[in-house]
């Protein structure tokens, strides 16, 4: 079994297959998600009931409009919250993805669900509907903060959906930290309830404040913003503790243990190909990045008067900007390729490296501080090449 | 010709806005020299800048007849003078052209410290001076004041003193008369062997060279091969002409008269302001007194913000000195910085006229260092050096002694303002030397000041700490020996050279902590700590520390929206591209800038 921080395994990753199914709807709108999100008091949800089942019938309609492809390697139902549309409507979109693409056999079929949606009914019919991933949305362990998230759940509910999962799935908790008003203690105790509930993985991600949210226009107001030197305390944190747990981070964001890294986080940051179903959703096949449209009343009529709800698609001009952008990201780092020779000799590079910054071993670049990975990025795009 | 009796050379004396301008059209236009139809404003001052600012840069002439009531045709040449301290050498030409000045004075705010500072240069140069109250019709205009305060300072009595409104040109046939009647018609010997003085030169793209000059002795006529004195240079005389205002080619300038001359020669080095043209054979022996080289007075690096704009900020200066030969600059190198030059100014006026019309007409983006001085040096060998950059200070184990410029500053202020004007004073190491009451209200300061401690920011303070109402003016007092020390600003331990300062020992303290605060404020966080620091040779005198950044990565590329991130790190890469790097450290150019700005 290959490590989740091996390059053999990344190197896999870039040939697999994807599809990401967006399933925007949610309970309500959490003040710092700018995500495609479907919520209630939005325009046009005076009869949601109504707007889900005619998203739906377009999801599928889509999903028979793309054009014929191999099977898939992983398939990703993200959102929103897509546990809140009930395992049936999930499972018929699994059916139809392998009907219409087919699934390869040790595929994974991940899907992201929310505490409060979690029961042991929807456990039992997302392993109907062949799930064999569910990546919870925990966020906290801390009530507090739970409630400046504007999350619908409690720690308690988090720490029961956990239960239930992890026996059946390759189970994935998600974290936020940094939000202001967090203690580093608040967030050293999700941490160590997280990781005592041994999930399979771990994702984490530093709150940011996302231009139009209502975090932004709170921050505006003069609202506390997150601090950067906090977040970095609390990442270095969850590296220690995590990697004390034996979950191996793979990614800036990501730990898992070997055989659970994701494989549709993997095959994206390889610039592998996915195809991209619903709302604001994107895809990349044949070097061609494209996406859907954002809104979703947009997106049902487009797709039932027969039209591809693209919003647009280009072909990026440098894929091998891409490749080491996404690549750094990665523990297992990326080849510098063209850059190779100018970073070797760079003053500024080698000065990262001797700062423990990055590691550059026979023209392969890892970014040891992965907090650091733009900067990093940006200083080895910005060298003649 | 016009036989030397009705001639009149003169100038007029003016601080800014107080009107010369505008008298000098309404003579033009009372004369019928330019009738109303015709007029712009200001026909004196040609260059933008010049209108713009309403001051007088390049000197410029104009001939003028006009007949007295029963009297004679007479030719007056109005000899326009720049107003500024900067440019007293100008002044000091333009004056030798002239036997008489008008003394103009704004009605509702008295003299001003360099009016007052030209006109005393006007009464020793022997100039008769008549002294002109401008602005009557100003509502807050106190001619009655003003008159008694001029006549105060040029003696006589305040009820001889002319009252004009240039505006509504009211007193200006009056003035006229007293031009005609109260200054004395040109001397000098019409037998003599030719000389003139060039009180100015331009360059004309067409025409090369044109000089502005005053025949004193013999006559100067086309065709004649000329030699001028100070550089030696021969020439032939292939135009000459006067401006009425309008140019217009004559055969003869006789003494007494002005005129412009075009030689053929088209680099602006070779004829000097001050100098005196004389005929190739048979020429006079003895020059004209008064010439002297330019001599820079501040210097100040100049920068382009991005690199590859060093050759067109060269063709641009090599542009502006084919009109200003006072403009002196060299090719500099800084490690910060990058390729630039150092320049040397006149004077701060000069040197903010110089940046902004690189800026302007030659559309550069520039970094300029903060002003200095021309510092002496000397080292145990016994050598002197100039020094006009910090980064040419010989090193510590072989200099003696730093000597600084000394300036003797006049001041005029309103009397209440004194003690905050002393309190600058002290603050810049000056020494009090007389005050003299003008009148009850107008008090007239001198002191000694280094010239380094007024080139930074002192004109502006004085402005603000007297509301705009004190005036200044300097003129060199020689060298003294100062204890000067240089301190340098270490980013990382990198000596950054664009930041290097000459200073008073006592003031080494702040300048560095100054430094420090500021570049640890305007330096982004990198990926590790970067010192900030302030030395004096090897000693630090300050630190500061930019903590490293610690964060800087999306957290999520959501749903697979890579375009969005790779849109950002394009953006964050050119950003990376217009950093300049001091060592390991990654500067914005607006680093520097904000920097070195000049305020406190």
């Amino acid at each position: 079994m290959l490590p989740p921080n091996s390059i053999e395994l990344a190197d896999l990753a870039a040939g697999w297959r994807s599809a990401y199914v967006h399933i925007p709807f949610c309970r309500r709108r959490c003040p710092y998600c700018d995500f495609a999100v479907v919520a209630p008091g939005d325009p046009h949800t005076d009869d949601l009931a109504d707007l889900t089942t005619r998203y739906l019938a377009a999801l599928h309609t889509e999903i028979d409009m793309q054009p014929a492809w191999k099977p898939l390697d992983a398939v990703n139902l993200g959102g929103g919250t897509p546990s809140s549309i009930g395992a049936a409507a999930i499972g018929e979109v699994v059916e139809h993805l392998d009907s219409r693409y087919g699934i390869t056999l040790g595929a994974e079929v991940s899907i992201e669900a929310n505490p409060e949606d979690l029961s042991e009914e929807l456990v039992e019919g997302l392993r109907a509907a062949g799930v064999n991933r569910v990546s919870i949305g925990v966020q906290s362990f801390d009530d507090d903060v739970l409630r400046f998230l504007g999350r619908a759940h409690t720690s308690q509910e988090a720490a029961a959906a956990l239960e239930m999962c992890v026996p059946y799935f390759a189970c994935g908790v998600d974290l936020i930290f940094g939000a202001p008003g967090e203690s580093l203690n608040s967030w050293r105790s999700t941490v160590a309830t997280a990781l005592a509930a041994f999930p399979q993985h771990l994702s984490a991600y530093a709150l940011t404040v996302e231009t139009g949210t209502e975090l932004w226009r709170a921050v505006r107001r003069g609202a506390a913003a997150p601090d950067p030197d906090d977040q970095a305390d609390k990442y270095e944190l969850l590296q220690a503790a995590a990697g004390a747990a034996n979950l191996v981070q793979y990614e800036v964001s990501n730990y898992a243990r070997p055989g659970f890294s994701c494989r549709y986080n993997l095959s994206t940051w390889g610039q592998g190909e996915y195809l991209g179903f619903g709302l604001g959703a994107h895809g990349h096949r044949a070097g061609v990045r494209s996406r859907n449209v954002r809104g979703v009343l947009a997106y049902v009529k487009a797709v039932e008067s027969g039209d591809l709800p693209e919003a647009g698609r280009e072909r990026p001009a440098d894929p091998e900007m891409e490749r080491l952008m996404l690549g750094v990201r990665r523990s297992c780092g990326v080849d510098l390729g063209r850059w190779e020779e100018t970073a070797t000799g760079h003053a500024g590079l080698q000065r990262l490296a001797a700062a423990g910054v990055i590691e550059i071993d026979r023209g392969r670049l890892r970014v040891l501080r992965p907090l650091l990975a733009d900067d990093v990025a940006a200083t080895v795009l910005s060298l003649s090449q | 010709m016009t036989e030397p009796a009705r001639i009149r050379n003169f100038c007029i004396i003016a601080h800014i806005d107080h009107g010369k301008s505008t008298l000098a059209d309404r003579l033009l236009e009372a004369t019928g020299a330019i009738d109303a139809r015709n007029m712009r404003a200001q026909v004196l001052d040609t260059m933008d800048l010049e209108r713009e600012r309403g001051i007088t840069i390049k000197a410029n002439s104009v001939s003028i007849r006009y007949t007295p009531p029963g009297g004679q045709e007479h030719l007056l040449n109005l000899i326009d003078t720049p107003g500024h301290v900067d440019f007293s050498y100008e002044v000091s030409r333009s004056l030798a052209a002239c036997e008489g000045a008008l003394l103009l004075v704004d009605a509702s705010q008295g003299i001003e410290a360099q009016t007052l500072a030209n006109a005393y240069l006007a009464i020793e140069s022997g100039l008769e001076i008549i002294p002109v109250i401008n602005k009557i019709d100003l509502p807050a205009a106190d001619p009655v004041r003003v008159a008694k305060e001029l006549a105060g300072i040029l003696g006589g009595s305040p009820d001889d003193i002319i009252a004009v409104s240039a505006k509504t040109g009211a007193g200006i046939a009056e003035m006229l008369d007293a031009i005609v009647e109260k200054l004395p018609p040109p001397e000098g010997d019409p037998e003599a062997p030719l000389r003139a003085l060039v009180f100015d030169s331009y360059y004309d793209t067409y025409r090369g060279v044109v000089c502005h000059v005053r025949v004193v002795d013999g006559e100067l006529e086309t065709g004649d091969e000329l030699r001028f004195m100070a550089t030696s240079m021969l020439a032939d005389a292939d135009e000459i002409g006067v401006h009425l205002p309008a140019s217009r080619a004559v055969k003869k300038l006789h003494n007494g008269e002005v005129g412009f001359l075009i030689t053929g020669i088209k680099e602006i080095d070779l004829i000097r302001v001050g100098d005196t043209v004389t005929s190739a054979a048979n020429g006079a022996e003895r020059a004209l007194p008064g010439y002297n080289e330019p001599k820079p007075m501040v210097y100040s690096g100049i920068f382009p913000i991005d690199g590859d704009d060093f050759e067109r900020l060269r063709d641009a200066l090599e542009r502006l000195r084919l009109n200003d030969s006072s403009l002196m600059y060299r090719a500099e190198t800084s490690r910060a910085l990058g390729f630039g030059f150092r320049v040397g100014f006149l004077g701060l006026l000069h040197m903010e006229i110089v940046r902004e019309r690189l800026e302007r007409e030659y559309d550069l983006d520039l970094v300029t260092t903060a002003p200095s001085v021309q510092y002496e040096a000397s080292t145990s060998d016994g050598r002197i050096l100039k020094v006009s950059s910090p980064q040419d200070l010989p090193d510590r184990a072989v200099l003696e002694s730093i000597a600084e410029p000394f300036v003797k500053v006049m001041i005029i202020t309103p009397s209440e303002y004194v003690g905050t004007v002393m309190e600058l004073v002290q603050q810049r190491r000056g020494e009090m030397g007389e005050m003299t009451y003008l009148s009850p209200t107008r008090v007239e300061l001198h002191y000694q000041l280094p010239l380094g401690e007024i080139v930074y920011d002192f004109f502006d303070q004085l402005k603000s700490r007297t509301k705009g109402y004190a005036s200044m003016d300097y003129e060199p007092a020689g060298y003294r020996t100062s204890d000067l020390v240089r301190v340098d600003i270490l980013l990382n331990d990198v000596a950054v050279d664009a930041f290097s300062t000459i200073v008073h020992r006592d003031k080494a303290y702040s300048y560095g902590r100054q430094m420090a605060t500021r570049l640890r404020a305007l330096i982004p966080r990198q990926l590790f700590d970067v010192p900030v620091q302030a030395a004096i040779g090897g000693r630090i005198i300050a630190r500061e520390t930019i903590k490293a950044k610690r964060k800087d990565v999306t957290a999520k590329c959501y749903g697979g929206d890579i375009t969005r991130k790779r849109k950002l790190l394009e953006r964050q890469k050119e950003g990376k591209k217009r950093m300049k790097m001091v060592g390991a450290v990654e500067v914005p150019q607006e680093a520097f800038v904000s920097a070195l700005r000049i305020d406190e």
